[in-house]
């Protein structure tokens, strides 16, 4: 496999083809018909998704630094280049956008009824959005990126959307960009720094690493960064857009939001702040804050999410309690946070997102997604009840299911260094069985008392099409992660290398480290 | 060839665009009441076969704005001796002068069924612009304050009886008589300013001014009040609040096209001249305008982006937000180094050419008069109109400045220019302000796109004509290719200031 791909010069044209095929994907589902819009789009990203398969061959798991790269030069007055490059980071955030894209189209097919082309327009336009957010390795461009995935995530909320879709539409739109254009002004500055530092006007992430800062400098960058990132995770307190978003988006847009669009969010936080401000990034203070974040949102919005008459909200909900696993995980600044950190990324983008395509799809059969509607569904639909059952448990975290892996790594992790807060954050896990299983229980076996919910048909063969791999992947992560975590390790090791490092430098210095005016320390130095 | 501007001849040269451009304007003035535009043919429209509704004059004053356009290209083969003259011949000048003929091409584009619909004098219509535009050149190439009053009474002259055309609109009247009292009292300022900076430095002549003030040849007082008179005429004329009560009415009342004009190329000519006076000129005074200015762009930002989120009328919108982009602007001059004169050059050729394009929507949309101007109005539009609604959420995306688009590029040059001048407090509040624009913005681009038509076929009578739509599509192209091959531009915008002060960055981190 290694060879035929080597022989095509796969790694040279990968990423820049998972940009610009969905964009030109794009051209296409507009030229063609009405009716046929969706079966382009379809097999479109599906061909894109088998395409950037190759990747997983192509990518060499032996090595931590950015692979398959290629720059071009695209701004040269500003030093801004069109690099793209992955690393075992960025590697599987890829994969799983173009998994769930081809999946999340074809879980709409039933239920947009209107301005077909329009949507699957977008739908490909957010791919390529958010695959250029996973592959840039230029500042600059992955903010262009990271901008750009607003705008068609706008209008499929705000066009297909429910009842207050233009609420939950501006609302989203307002907090994600209130959050960025602060971290543009961060980014700015980074570029000044390098500027008068390096001598040379440059954006590269690799070269901004260089770049000297003090301690206050970091910590403002790292709040500029980290509220940016933060709502787009997103972390308590500033979720709250998320379950507006959720519960007014058409099932297609759920799924990308929560599958993809969040970890755009934790993604920035491996790629960008703890590489870029290791110093602010593991000063005890903002450890502790970020981390009594995650852990705040992990137990709140599990018991909201409890007392939730609506489904869709409650899964809602509990996306904003496993990313905060994920951000306890990576605060933990050890190799299991990190990794747990990220599996739970996966393992989220592939059930929740298995979660709201299930959800979308009763609704398509009862029009309804309140939970007391529901009951005893499990007797007329057995293949539906299996399928949601297995992706309940593997969001709750179910040993032998991908979300254990990750949930138990990151509070691993966790204990390492916070072992109160890992302690407190670990009920969290049972308080997900607590609201999801009655949830299931209330929905698939009370007592099968509604005319409506007998009438309720088994899955058909698309439905099966769309479930079937995300199943099997919940348990393939589950019993076996290690091709996941092989491939990861020596990425999060090149950042907690740099972290370390600067904490070396912090004490060389002699910082007393539980201030935050560490002023004029050279902070990173050329660690390579 | 090379200007030496101690035998007068060579004025001749160094200005032939303009002499060029209001010789045109007279002979579309003439032939606008002769032969078949003569005025008793005009008004009738009804079957009449050879009534062209003034699109012939249209045509020949493109053309004419073509021609000037070449002059001013062959103008970079031309080399002046010094910098001392009374007329610039540099890149900068060249660059605005640019922008100038842009906006005069598309306003001329779009105003073509406008002036038809509306039965407007065509003639005198175009005239009128194309002497406006030369106004704006005028302020552009001069390096003398006499010369910028000139050119600023020239245009501003063209421009009141512009805001006026419509005799028939009661509003077009009104906006006329304001933005006349208004303008003429800011030009007093204007005037009074120039006098006293004559009293402090002995020279009208920016460059000599500007030897003056920096060797601290100057008097302290008169100078104090002639910048603080020069600046008060200037934020007048770029509409910054505190001054820009004249605006939002002038912009509501003055047909669209005019509307569309003085948002875009008014604000550009003010910009470049303030640029060249307070950086030439005033650079060796700097600290003491410096804050001024800050705050000015500052309350301007913040003010007028905060009001337009309340603006139900999409002209109305459309002036706030042209504040708010004289805000951004002021940012620039008050980083006042090369890299944020650059921006602003940039800057004014997207914004002319983001706010043409969105102007030219709002005229179809109101169908080539002054109505539906409401939000409301564009319920469902761009699904019943998806071109034109497509071109119009790009240019909404493009004001607001997003990826992608000309707009973008143009903020990340501001912020850049600002960085130079460690100016992080004034580019937060850019960026904050720029996340309230944003509600204004969209709010557009959801009743076109989210919600629906109160009646049904409530967008049939919209057209886009010929023209119209040639500025349309230039505008969209224009602004995506900045937006992502932004490169070329930016180079040239940067080479076009070279040899203009630079003072922002020798001050860092002041703070007022």
């Amino acid at each position: 496999m290694t060879e035929i791909l080597s022989s095509i010069g796969y790694a040279e044209w990968i990423l820049h083809a998972l940009i610009w095929l969905p964009i030109l994907g794009m051209g296409l589902v507009l030229w063609a018909d009405e009716e046929r819009a969706k079966h382009v789009a379809f097999w479109w990203s599906a061909g894109v998704f088998v395409l950037s398969l190759g990747m997983w061959w192509a990518f060499d798991p032996g090595s931590g630094v950015m692979q398959m790269e290629s720059v071009a030069p695209w701004i040269p007055g500003w030093g801004i280049s069109y690099a793209l490059g992955v690393d075992g980071i960025s590697l599987f955030m890829v994969l799983l956008t173009t998994l769930i894209t081809p999946l999340a189209i074809l879980g709409s097919f039933e239920y947009i009824r209107k301005r077909e082309r329009a949507f699957y327009a977008l739908m490909l336009l957010l791919e390529a959005g958010v695959v250029g957010v996973f592959v840039a390795t230029d500042v600059f461009l992955f903010y262009v990126f990271f901008e750009l995935t607003l705008v068609p995530m706008y209008f499929i909320v705000g066009i297909w959307g429910g009842e207050r879709r233009i609420y939950a539409a501006i609302k989203f739109f307002l907090y994600t960009a209130f959050g960025s254009l602060l971290m543009l002004v961060g980014i700015l500055f980074l570029f000044f720094k390098a500027k008068t530092a390096l001598g040379v006007p440059t954006f590269a992430l690799a070269d901004l690493l260089q770049v000297p800062l003090t301690g206050t400098e970091q910590l403002w960058l790292f709040a500029a960064f980290a509220l940016a990132f933060s709502v787009k995770i997103p972390l308590f307190p500033l979720h709250t857009w998320l379950p507006d978003a959720h519960v007014e988006a058409p099932t297609p847009g759920s799924v990308v939001l929560a599958a993809v669009l969040l970890k755009m969010g934790t993604y920035g936080f491996l790629r960008f702040l703890l590489p870029l401000f290791p110093v602010a990034a593991q000063h005890p203070t903002v450890v502790l804050v970020m981390m009594t974040l995650a852990v705040v949102g992990i137990i709140f919005t599990a018991w909201v999410a409890a007392v939730q008459p609506d489904a869709k909200k409650l899964v809602a909900y509990t996306s904003v309690a496993h990313m905060g696993f994920v951000v306890l995980g990576i605060f933990a600044l050890t190799v299991n946070g990190l990794q747990g950190g990220l599996v739970v990324m996966i393992s989220h983008g592939i059930s929740t997102g298995a979660l709201f395509l299930l959800l979308g799809m009763l609704y398509e059969r009862r029009h309804t997604r309140k939970i007391e509607d529901f009951g005893g569904i499990g007797r007329v639909a057995p293949l539906l009840t299996t399928a949601f059952i297995i992706t309940a448990l593997a969001s709750i975290g179910l040993p032998g299911t991908s979300g254990f892996v990750g949930e138990f790594l990151a509070l691993l992790g966790a204990f390492e260094t916070h072992p109160v807060l890992a302690g407190i954050a670990a009920t969290g896990v049972i308080f997900a069985a607590y609201y999801m299983l009655p949830m299931v229980q209330k929905v698939f076996f009370n007592k099968l008392d509604r005319a409506e919910n007998i009438e309720v048909h088994d899955l058909t063969r698309r439905e099966l099409v769309i479930l079937t791999p995300l199943l099997a992947l919940m348990i393939l992560i589950g019993w076996h992660p290690t091709p996941l975590l092989e491939r990861m390790e020596p990425s999060v090791q090149v950042i907690l290398d740099r972290v370390e490092s600067a904490s070396a430098d912090l004490e060389i210095s002699a910082l007393p480290t539980d201030t935050i005016q560490a002023e004029a320390v050279p902070a990173v130095g050329g660690d390579e | 060839m090379t200007l030496d501007f101690s035998r007068q001849l060579h004025y001749f040269w160094a200005l032939l665009p303009e002499i060029v451009l209001c010789s045109w304007a007279m002979v579309v003035l003439v032939a606008g009441v002769s032969g078949s535009h003569a005025p008793g043919r005009v008004p009738d429209d009804n079957g009449d076969p050879t009534f062209d509704g003034g699109a012939s004059l249209g045509w020949l004053s493109l053309a004419g704005v073509l021609l000037v356009a070449l002059f001013n290209g062959w103008l970079y083969s031309v080399h002046e001796v010094d910098q001392t003259g009374m007329i610039a011949v540099d890149g900068f000048r060249l660059f605005a002068n640019w922008i100038f003929l842009g906006a005069a091409a598309l306003t001329i584009l779009i105003s073509f069924s406008y002036v038809r619909r509306q039965r407007l004098q065509a003639g005198e219509f175009y005239a009128l612009i194309l002497l406006a535009t030369s106004g704006m050149m005028f302020m552009a190439a001069a390096r003398d304050l006499m010369v910028i009053f000139l050119g600023l009474e020239v245009m501003s002259i063209a421009v009141y009886a512009l805001t006026g055309f419509n005799r028939r609109d009661r509003k077009s009247a009104e906006a006329g008589l304001k933005y006349f009292l208004l303008g003429a009292f800011s030009t007093g300022f204007f005037l009074y300013g120039i006098a006293l900076t004559y009293g402090a430095t002995g020279s009208t002549n920016i460059a000599l001014i500007g030897a003056a003030v920096a060797g601290g040849g100057a008097s302290d007082g008169l100078l104090t009040v002639g910048v603080a008179l020069l600046l008060i005429g200037f934020a007048f004329k770029v509409s910054a609040v505190p001054f820009h009560m004249w605006t939002p009415d002038v912009y509501e009342g003055a047909p669209g096209p005019v509307t569309a004009f003085m948002s875009a190329a008014v604000k550009a000519a003010a910009f470049v001249a303030f640029m060249r006076v307070f950086l030439v000129g005033f650079d060796g005074v700097y600290e003491a305008w410096y804050p001024v200015m800050w705050w000015l762009a500052a309350i301007t930002m913040v003010a007028a982006n905060l009001i337009a989120l309340v603006q139900s009328n999409v002209k109305r919108m459309l002036a706030y937000s042209s504040i708010a982009h004289a805000g951004y602007l002021l940012v620039a001059l008050t980083a006042a180094n090369q890299t944020a004169a650059a921006g602003l050059l940039f800057y004014l050729l997207v914004y002319t050419v983001m706010n043409m394009g969105a102007f030219a929507v709002v005229l179809s949309v109101s169908h080539q008069s002054e109505e539906r101007l409401q939000i409301e109005d564009y319920a469902g539009f761009g699904w019943a109109q998806p071109l034109l609604g497509v071109f119009l959420t790009v240019f909404l995306l493009s004001l607001a400045g997003f990826p992608g688009t000309g707009g973008f590029m143009g903020k990340i040059f501001l912020l850049q220019g600002a960085a130079d001048s460690q100016l992080w407090a004034l580019s937060i509040i850019l960026v904050l302000t720029t996340v309230a624009s944003y509600w204004y913005y969209l709010r557009v681009a959801w009743f076109m796109w989210m919600k629906d038509a109160g009646t049904p076929g409530h967008h049939d009578q919209v057209e886009a004509p010929f023209a119209l739509r040639v500025a349309l599509f230039a505008s969209v192209a224009i602004i995506l290719y900045l937006g992502v091959f932004p490169s070329g531009v930016l180079s040239f915008a940067q080479a076009s200031v070279a040899g203009l002060g630079s003072v922002g960055g020798s001050l860092l981190g002041v703070g007022p």
